[in-house]
């Protein structure tokens, strides 16, 4: 069962108190009626399934309500990042890259 | 005495006091402090089991939580029987009643041993795949037969009569296991002022400690054992818990702990001043940094005949005779790769029994045990190996040779030894199974000859857990580790000072998994790896050569691990076969996945106190008491209890919707709708959310109008509906179905948190705090107007229009709106207000023939209007416009609310979806059966082509006739025509595609 610090409460709570919503940063189409039915499809259907690091969307279901984001290692399982909505991950596929070649 | 090879003194169990307890229905004795397995070697019972496949018989080899063959039934009543006990962890206390859980007719001569004997050849692995595998539809019977003769224990079939508790608990520093590493690590992490658990799966904490041949500050170790567990006891901030096993390493530090409180006692909890205490505790720990203190485990060394009752692992043999005093035989061989082996020969030869020799696989052995050995004139026969035992019930000899293991061939002249106990050891292995619990897979480690646990963030393993074996090593290593781990919680450690300690120095072992033999591992006697699986080393060959490659195939093929045992004595030996069948290195092969749990846990403490009432929570509306009183049946939904019908007499559920609905439809009837869910929306922008998030219009809905909406998904599915009243601009209600209720909260909430942050709105959930009672049917406008100051007049209070106003003296929001199409009121008070009211509308019972209804009545009314239910006559795969529902779609609205763009896809777009019509059966008797599939040729061939199904299906009293909706291809085109339904029982139902809208098809009836 994971730990999870829920950015808004400012607490580690366990996982029972989360809900798992996906990936992150999936971003609708602005222009939805202009979007090609490919485009529209790929938003509403094709998520990454990586080894390794896995930007993910949680909300602290029966805590205060928040979504925020996940940075989690999909094999480890450890998560390695949380930050609210609308910020961008600083631990990313490219910068853990960065640090094993130091 | 009864206890042949109880030693007259020493050992850690008490003669003062005996106890007597049963196995397989004959009495023994024994001594407070000994585990069923050591009484039963005490009384020189040999055959504690018989096999698992073969049905050979089998005795005890172990003394922990390794034990492969002595896995008993405890119980002396049937409510108390257990399974899966390990004899060796078993504490014995008065009245123990235990039985094999293998062996008809019994252990001794045993049937099934028979066919075991002729299916030595002919139950190789893979078996049940390759001979029962066809026909197909025998299987069922196969399996009865198979599970008959395997047999590994059974459930009680009465109730359980104990209760169970979880706790919940954090701790700075978890320390698992209570031996040398784990009292060391947790001395020097509690002093610190860490929070501190420890736990140990023992009868009694100090693990090796209580049989080792060394000592600590000049005395027995046990000594220094019992100071550390007191000094633990006495610190404020340290958990100390005794008989309590980690079976579970989760992710990050999350540690299940099974704690067994009684079972050393009775076979059920015994009360304390006449209450019940809790027989077992699952302890659920978050640990900021976990040592692991778990040890390791004796290899046994693989040889034919090495299953025989008498073949024991050397450090057991240690064990019984210093812990317990016991000698479990009188003439003794040991096959060794090790020094630390040779303490089974000395303790042996110590009380007093005969040690024939001593097989060394190495040329020259020299630590101080060899010397010792020697000293004691014990005969050393190095270089070989026992590659054979004798005997069928108990050893009678053992045949040993120089071995080759380069060429793994024997190299010498063979010979017979007389003995009747074969001790083996190939060396230690680190138990590593919580470790890789996680997902970290065991490092091969060439230098400790074994796995060690893979790296484990906040974990780490001290003493024999990662092969450091010398005691004084152990010590320095566990301080250091514990000191470690209370620094990287925020605690200073003072130190430690370590103890003296003398123990031997022992000199290097060698890899020894598989004895060769004069034949081939295919034609020698059983070499087995797995005991309690029945997997041999030819079992695993076969494997290899029939093509299996990856360890956790050959797993699977020979069931090697599986079960209760998780590989804890084999796994290490049959990698290491297969990985010389191969031609491959131990590491290239990898081990298999140990998974939890540990050992069996008894199904109560999993449960805790999570069963019957409090299995799951039911709730109730603030109304629940009348109903019960007025003798409602109630129906679940979700969680809430709902009044279902409300029969008169022995009135039946038909008759009882019958005559509800009949009183909605020329009276008024009442229905609690409580449990409808309800979203308080707040916020200048609430109106702007509402039209993006339903599929229809919101901007002009003036304040006190109320508005059904339709909700989808992005993908353009119906997700949820219902009404949302405008109570002012920026205050919105919304209703959702019952069961939606919180995930639509969620849903609201995403939508906003995520992609429109910008808007200022707010969501609550209010579904708790109204209660809401639903005047419905020609009557209700008189009714109401008996208890409210409200303007009721139809041309001042219209059709989907809200009031707030005085009911029955209690203020109240009251909606005009229908899911009857009868003339209805929709009165919704604070909740502890509501029956005040109700009872205030029931004083005019008699006057207006009001009538409460249940949800079927509901049901039935609903779908006479053809109003949907989203979830029965939607499955996520349906649109706004398969429903026909286009009336409900703002296509033109500015902004692409969710689904919008979905609609023009050329999915959504085929004429051959399924559309919602009704239906209704040519016999009108006929109520079909909802999920029925739809034809429309029944004569056509099977499989025949199904183009839909029945999704609400009732028998309508005001119709007096059955009646359904459904979901047919292309049902909007296809008013008039036939269709069937072709029925399990043979039947075919003939029905006609028709509007589903039944009754009142203009809605005149709710607009008066």
């Amino acid at each position: 069962m994971l730990h999870i610090y829920c950015p808004y409460c400012g607490e580690h709570r366990e996982e029972s108190e989360f809900r798992p919503k996906g990936q992150a940063h999936i971003i609708r189409p602005k222009d939805p009626v202009n979007t090609s039915d490919e485009e529209w499809g790929d938003y509403l259907f094709f998520r990454e399934n990586p080894r390794g690091i896995h930007h993910e969307m949680w909300v602290h279901a029966v805590g205060c309500r928040k979504f925020f984001n996940v940075t989690r290692d999909t094999v480890s399982y450890e998560i390695l990042e949380v930050y609210k909505m609308g910020e961008q991950p600083t631990v990313t596929a490219a910068t853990q890259q960065k640090g094993g070649q130091k | 005495m009864s206890q042949i090879n109880r030693l007259t003194q020493g050992g850690r169990i008490d003669r003062s006091k005996t106890l007597n307890f049963s196995f397989n229905g004959t009495s023994y004795t024994g001594f407070p402090g000994d585990t069923l397995a050591s009484a039963l070697l005490a009384n020189g019972v040999d055959i504690v089991n018989r096999s698992f496949k073969y049905s050979r018989p089998r005795g005890i080899v172990a003394a922990g939580a390794e034990e492969p063959n002595a896995v008993v039934q405890l119980g002396s009543t049937e409510a108390a029987q257990v399974p899966n006990v390990r004899a060796t962890q078993q504490a014995l206390y008065q009245g123990l009643t235990a039985a094999s859980t293998n062996g008809w007719p019994n252990v001794q001569n045993d049937v099934m041993g028979l066919l075991g004997k002729l299916g030595g050849k002919m139950m190789p692995p893979g078996f049940y795949y390759k001979t029962f595998m066809t026909p197909a539809s025998m299987w069922m019977t196969y399996e009865k037969l198979i599970r008959k003769a395997a047999g590994l224990g059974r459930s009680p079939r009465e109730n359980d009569p104990d209760i169970y508790d979880h706790m919940h608990r954090h701790c700075d520093v978890l320390v698992i296991g209570a031996g040398p590493a784990g009292l060391a690590a947790a001395l020097a992490a509690g002093r610190s002022g860490a929070r501190v658990i420890i736990c140990d799966e023992q009868e009694e904490m100090g693990g090796s400690l209580l049989d080792s041949r060394d000592l600590i500050n000049g005395q027995d170790p046990a000594l220094w054992a019992a100071a550390a567990v007191a000094e633990l006891l006495a610190m404020d901030e340290v958990l100390v818990l005794p008989r309590t096993t980690a079976n579970g390493y989760h992710d990050h530090n999350f540690v299940t702990l099974h704690e067994r409180r009684t079972e050393h006692l009775a076979d059920t909890a015994p009360q304390i001043n006449g209450q019940p205490q809790a027989r077992a505790r699952m302890h659920h720990i978050r640990a900021g940094q976990v040592i692991l203190a778990t040890g390791a485990h004796d290899r046994p060394v693989v040889y034919a005949n090495n299953d025989v009752p008498g073949n024991m692992l050397a450090s057991a043999v240690s064990t019984y005779i210093r812990r317990y005093g016991v000698v479990p035989g009188n003439k003794l061989v040991l096959t060794t790769s090790n020094d630390y082996g040779y303490r089974a020969a000395l303790d042996w030869h110590e009380a007093g029994r005969e040690v024939v020799a001593i097989v060394d696989a190495r040329a020259k052995p020299d630590g101080d045990l060899v010397k010792a050995a020697r000293e004691k004139g014990i005969r050393i026969i190095t270089g070989s190996a026992v590659f054979e035992g004798k005997g069928s019930k108990r050893v009678s000899g053992a045949r040993v040779a120089r071995i080759d293991l380069d060429n793994f061939k024997l190299a010498g002249s063979v010979e017979d030894l007389v003995c009747d106990t074969i001790a083996s050891s190939g060396g230690y292995s680190p138990v590593v199974h919580l470790a890789a619990h996680t997902g970290a897979r065991p490092v091969w480690s060439d230098e400790a000859i074994g796995f060690l646990p893979g790296k484990v963030k906040g974990m780490t393993p001290v003493g024999s857990a990662r092969a450091v074996y010398s005691l004084s090593a152990v010590l320095a290593d566990a301080v250091e580790a514990g000191a470690s781990a209370a620094a990287a919680c925020g605690f200073e450690s003072g130190g430690i000072e370590l103890p003296q300690v003398q123990s031997a120095t022992e000199g290097p072992a060698c890899a020894l998994f598989q004895v060769p033999h004069e034949k081939p591992t295919m034609r020698a006697p059983k070499q087995f790896v797995d005991q309690q699986n029945d997997v041999s080393a030819a079992a695993i060959e076969l494997a290899t050569r029939e093509g299996f490659e990856s360890i956790e195939h050959v797993k699977r093929y020979t069931a090697m691990g599986f079960g209760t045992d998780q590989g804890k004595l084999g796994n290490i030996n049959g990698m290491a076969i297969a990985a010389r069948c191969l031609g491959q290195t131990i590491p290239q092969t990898g081990t298999t996945v140990f998974r939890p749990n540990y050992t069996p846990i008894t199904f109560g403490a999993i449960a805790g106190r999570h069963c019957r009432d409090l299995f799951d929570p039911e709730r109730y509306t603030a109304l629940h008491s009348w109903h019960l009183k007025r003798g409602a049946k109630f129906e679940d939904v979700g969680q809430w209890k709902r009044p279902w019908y409300f029969p008169i007499g022995n009135e039946s559920m038909h008759d009882a919707v019958a005559r509800e609905c009949l009183a909605v439809r020329e009276k008024v009837g009442i229905l609690d709708a409580s449990t409808l869910g309800k979203i308080d929306i707040q916020g200048k922008d609430a109106r702007e959310f509402l039209g993006r998030i339903y599929t229809n219009k919101w901007e002009k809905l003036g304040v006190g109008k109320a508005r059904y909406g339709l909700m989808c998904k992005d993908d353009g599915m119906v997700m949820d509906d219902g009404v949302t009243t405008c109570l002012a601009e920026d205050h919105f209600l919304m209703t959702t179905t019952t069961g939606g209720a919180a995930g639509i909260l969620e849903w609201l909430e995403l939508w906003h948190q995520t992609e429109w942050p910008e808007l200022e709105v707010y969501f609550n959930t209010v579904t708790d705090h109204w209660a809401t009672m639903t005047i419905t049917g020609p009557r209700a406008r008189d009714l109401l107007s008996e208890v409210t100051d409200i303007d009721l007049d139809k041309d001042n209070f219209k059709f989907m229009e809200c009031r707030e106003g005085q009911v029955a003296g209690v203020p109240a929001r009251v909606y005009r709106i229908s899911f009857t199409g009868e003339l209805t009121y929709e009165i919704n008070v604070q909740a502890n207000y509501a029956m005040r009211v109700w009872e205030a509308l029931f004083q005019h019972e008699a006057k207006y023939g009001l009538t409460p209804y249940g949800t079927e009545t509901m049901h039935v009314l609903r779908a006479e209007k053809g109003f949907i239910i989203v979830g029965q006559d939607t499955d996520g795969s349906v649109t706004p416009e398969d429903l026909g529902m286009q009336w409900c779609v703002g296509y033109d609205k500015p902004f692409s609310w969710i689904g919008h763009r979905a609609l023009t896809r050329p999915d959504t777009k085929r004429d051959d979806r399924k559309q919602l019509v009704g239906l209704k059966p040519v016999d009108p008797k006929v109520v079909l059966q909802e999920g029925a599939q739809i034809v429309r040729d029944p004569n056509q061939t099977i499989p025949m082509k199904m183009v839909g199904h029945v999704t609400s299906s009732y028998y309508s009293p005001v119709l007096n006739s059955g009646f359904a909706l459904a979901l047919v291809m292309g049902g909007h085109k296809r008013m008039g025509e036939k269709v069937y339904l072709p029925m399990a029982d043979g039947k075919t139902h003939e029905a006609e595609i028709v509007s589903p809208i039944f009754f009142d098809p203009k809605g005149a009836r709710q607009n008066v």
